[in-house]
């Protein structure tokens, strides 16, 4: 075996390896933490150790002014993925029990009305969500606030388990002829509104919204009304009410449709 | 010297079967969400074939012949038999369990996530667990490389290590760290969310420890390939290789500087500060390095062949060259991809001019043209230079070599070129379907439309491949004599320490790992309320 030791600065491998990556560290490091930060023309920089931080990527309170309140009350649902596992059986009989108050116009004899939505088969967020939306008053309605006003916690979860354990009822106008409007498809980009069927159903379902198949085309339109005046707007982030007054009244009936159709 | 053959083969066979059908899948993915397909409804469909196309592609293909074509090595260069056979079985065995534990939850769309993760999407904990154990069997592979060095080098004192070899173990040892960064963050990070037992995840930190992993793999990909141009290709075309040492240098230096660069991949994430972006953009631009030296080694390797073949003046040489040979019109061609491909991974690491393709279509087409032209053109021509060896039949089927090695050429330009510009034109990239009817995009159309057509040239070029093979099969048995790596011009007597072994680069290479990942990676871990709710794919809707 050779005597020749490696790990020697009188190794010429080991010195010239060393020497070079520890000098492109060492000048990579005052380039980009001290020479860039300090090039940025808008920073505010308090100092050396200041500029070091900041090109470390140091958390730092940015903005120090108040944040603007809006003058209604927004949805603070949260929801945790743990909410959506397989529905427990007593959650379920629970919430069958408390579904007995509903039944007059989300009812489960098949005739709910044209102005409520169907509730059978609807995933447990999106129902969760409305209800504590209602609770708080996010979201209003002459009927349906003082119904979730009373529900607890509890009670909402068991609601939404129980219905989301439901069979999706069936829609009351299926008609295969009718196929995705453009809005439904592939939204209109030009205008940032991004497709229907993404979120709602089709294409993909997204946590929290609901499932549009087979839902009353009166609902829907009335809905997407609601959203682009306004009068409603406990959607997070104003996704909905964005993407509802870039619609125009021809596509709202599309899609309105096109739902109301499916089977 | 090769004693396992039916081993090599197997790698090889299973790594080719896996190859083919997710070639079949890309080029469905290239139809569908090209103009000549009306809209696929169902892009969950997609997405599956998406993560079914990568993972096979990332990691199962590309592993299969780093460990296939290391034993055939460890055999061939060390002229001994492969210390560990028994092993080797389990490891392979380990790479088929896993890949078919992870691609039946991808197939069932319980894991469509892609390959790359993407926290806080979560799959089904069995696709984890499926890559988890073909990382594993790899890394069987990997403690066999290195042993079976180690016991070479007791046994030969002194004796410079067979080039092929010393590449080899630097793939290796490469990918053995690299691997570290997404094995912590399935094990650590994601698989207690799959399995029930989280919620959340902090997906900035699982992307770091992704990044990790991210870019090194390419490297690891391309070692095989980069051991073909070195002990391969020169003496295929009748050449000497031009410099031992250079080519040592090489293949250390992408051990060194090839990992600890993979922030790059994450320009746009807020996570990391600028200051190590700026750091690994540096490291990156190092790494561009081997890859100029082997450009230069085997371009003047071919000029040796040119000049002993007969050619003369400064060009006459390159008429010279055996242009009829496989060998030599896959390293053209790889040459060729790899040129225009690292051109754009200049453009990549670069933090500004990353800006505009960043996500776009460009990355996609970038890596494809990188990996899905000039690594695996190479991967080819390995096969066609060791079957007969394995199998002990002639290939004789050179013209449908050609062929298949021109539509791949071919094909991966034409597939990957309009890819490139849509990414320019700002297409992003991860969506399943384009309103190409849209005026703002519709100029898109025709490029997207060309793309899918160089998808079918390459499919084309996959049956070809698979012809040779099985042709090779049936035909009459032979003697292929003894198999012969390339000899450098100045055969090496003995090399320093330094040039004969990695314990000076594996301490530099986790010593600069430290370096550009350590800071990110403490603050991230230091760091309170970085977690997000985990999105659970395929979960009941």
């Amino acid at each position: 075996m050779s005597a020749e030791r490696l790990f020697t600065f009188r190794n010429p491998w080991f010195a010239a390896s060393v020497g070079v990556a520890g000098a492109m560290v060492m000048l990579s490091l005052i380039v980009g933490f001290v020479l860039l930060p300090y090039a940025a023309t808008n920073s505010r920089l308090t100092g050396l150790w200041d500029a070091i931080c900041s090109a470390a990527g140091v958390p730092r309170a940015t903005v120090t002014s108040e944040t603007a309140k809006p003058s209604f009350t927004m949805s603070n649902v949260v929801m945790n993925s743990q909410m959506f596992g397989p529905p427990d059986a007593r959650s379920v009989g629970r919430g069958a029990t408390l579904a007995m108050q509903c039944a007059i116009c989300h009812g489960s004899n098949r005739t709910s009305q044209v102005d409520t939505p169907n509730l059978e088969g609807q995933p447990a967020a999106a129902v969760y969500k409305e209800l504590r939306d209602f609770k708080v008053a996010a979201r209003t309605n002459a009927i349906m606030s003082p119904f979730a006003v009373k529900l607890d916690e509890q009670d909402m979860l068991d609601l939404a388990a129980y219905y989301s354990y439901l069979p999706r009822r069936p829609g009351s106008h299926p008609d295969p002829a009718v196929t995705a409007p453009q809005i439904v498809a592939r939204g209109a980009p030009m205008r940032n509104v991004p497709a229907c069927s993404s979120c709602h159903g089709i294409t993909d379902a997204k946590l929290g919204t609901p499932w549009l198949d087979g839902q009353s085309a009166i609902y829907i339109k009335a809905q997407l009304q609601a959203f682009a005046t306004g009068a409603r707007r406990n959607d997070i982030s104003e996704q909905m009410r964005n993407i509802a007054r870039q619609m125009t009244a021809a596509e709202i009936d599309e899609a309105a449709h096109f739902y109301a159709s499916r089977p | 010297m090769l004693n396992s053959k039916r081993l090599v083969l197997a790698h090889f066979w299973l790594a080719f079967v896996v190859f083919g059908l997710a070639l079949l899948l890309g080029e469905w993915q290239m139809f569908v969400r090209s103009p000549l397909n009306p809209w696929i409804s169902n892009s969950e469909l997609y997405y599956r074939s998406v993560t079914a196309h990568g993972s096979a592609m990332g990691y199962v293909f590309p592993t299969l012949i780093a460990m296939g074509f290391g034993y055939a090595i460890t055999e061939l260069a060390l002229k001994r038999p492969l210390i560990g056979r028994r092993w080797a079985w389990a490891g392979l065995a380990l790479v088929a369990v896993g890949a078919v534990t992870a691609m039946i939850p991808v197939s069932l769309g319980l894991a469509s996530i892609l390959y790359t993760f993407y926290p806080p999407m979560i799959g089904n904990p069995f696709y984890y667990i499926g890559v988890v154990l073909v990382v594993v069997g790899s890394w069987i592979w990997v403690a066999l490389m290195s042993i079976n060095m180690a016991t070479w080098k007791r046994d030969n004192p002194g004796k410079p290590v067979p080039l092929a070899m010393f590449a080899n173990v630097a793939g290796a040892y490469l990918w053995a760290w690299t691997a570290v960064g997404a094995a912590i963050e399935v094990i650590v990070l994601i698989l207690p969310v799959a399995l029930g037992l989280k919620t959340t995840i902090d997906a900035g930190l699982s992307r770091v420890f992704f990044s990790w992993t991210l870019h090194a793999i390419v490297y690891f990909w391309l070692m095989p390939t980069y051991i073909a141009y070195y002990t391969i290709f020169p003496r295929a075309v009748g050449g000497r290789l031009y410099s031992d040492a250079m080519a040592r240098i090489a293949f250390i230096l992408f051990v060194v500087v090839a990992m600890p660069i993979g922030v790059h991949h994450l320009f746009a994430d807020p996570q990391v500060g600028a200051g190590f972006k700026f750091i690994q953009s540096v490291f990156t631009a190092i790494v561009a390095l081997p890859t100029l030296v082997t450009i230069f080694t085997i371009c003047a390797s071919a000029e040796l062949a040119g000049r002993l073949r007969g050619g003369r003046g400064p060009f006459g040489w390159i008429a010279a060259l055996p242009w009829d040979n496989p060998m030599m019109l896959a390293v053209t061609f790889s040459f060729v991809m790899l040129g225009f491909g690292g051109a754009g991974g200049l453009i990549n690491m670069s933090y500004q001019l990353d800006a505009s393709i960043h996500n776009t279509q460009w990355i996609t087409g970038h890596f494809h043209l990188i990996f899905a032209g000039a690594i695996v053109i190479m991967y080819f021509a390995i096969a066609y230079d060791l079957w007969p060896h394995l199998t002990g039949r002639a290939l004789n089927s050179v013209r449908l070599m050609r062929a298949q090695l021109w539509l791949w050429f071919v094909g991966m330009i034409v597939t990957t070129f309009p890819w490139h510009y849509v990414g320019i034109l700002g297409m992003p990239r991860r969506m399943a379907s384009y309103d190409y009817a849209d005026p703002a995009i519709a100029p898109q159309a025709l490029s997207v439309s060309i793309s899918v057509f160089g998808g079918l040239l390459l499919v084309i070029s996959g049956c070809l491949f698979f012809a040779v093979l099985i042709r090779g099969h049936r035909a009459p048995q032979m003697d292929p004599g003894e198999y012969r790596f390339s000899v450098a011009v100045h055969e090496p007597v003995r090399v320093p320490v330094a040039l004969n072994g990695f314990a000076l680069w594996l301490t530099l290479m986790i010593g600069l790992t430290v370096v550009n990942y350590g800071y990110p990676i403490a603050q991230l871990l230091a760091l309170n309320g970085n977690a997000v709710p985990a999105v659970y794919v395929g979960a009941a809707r």
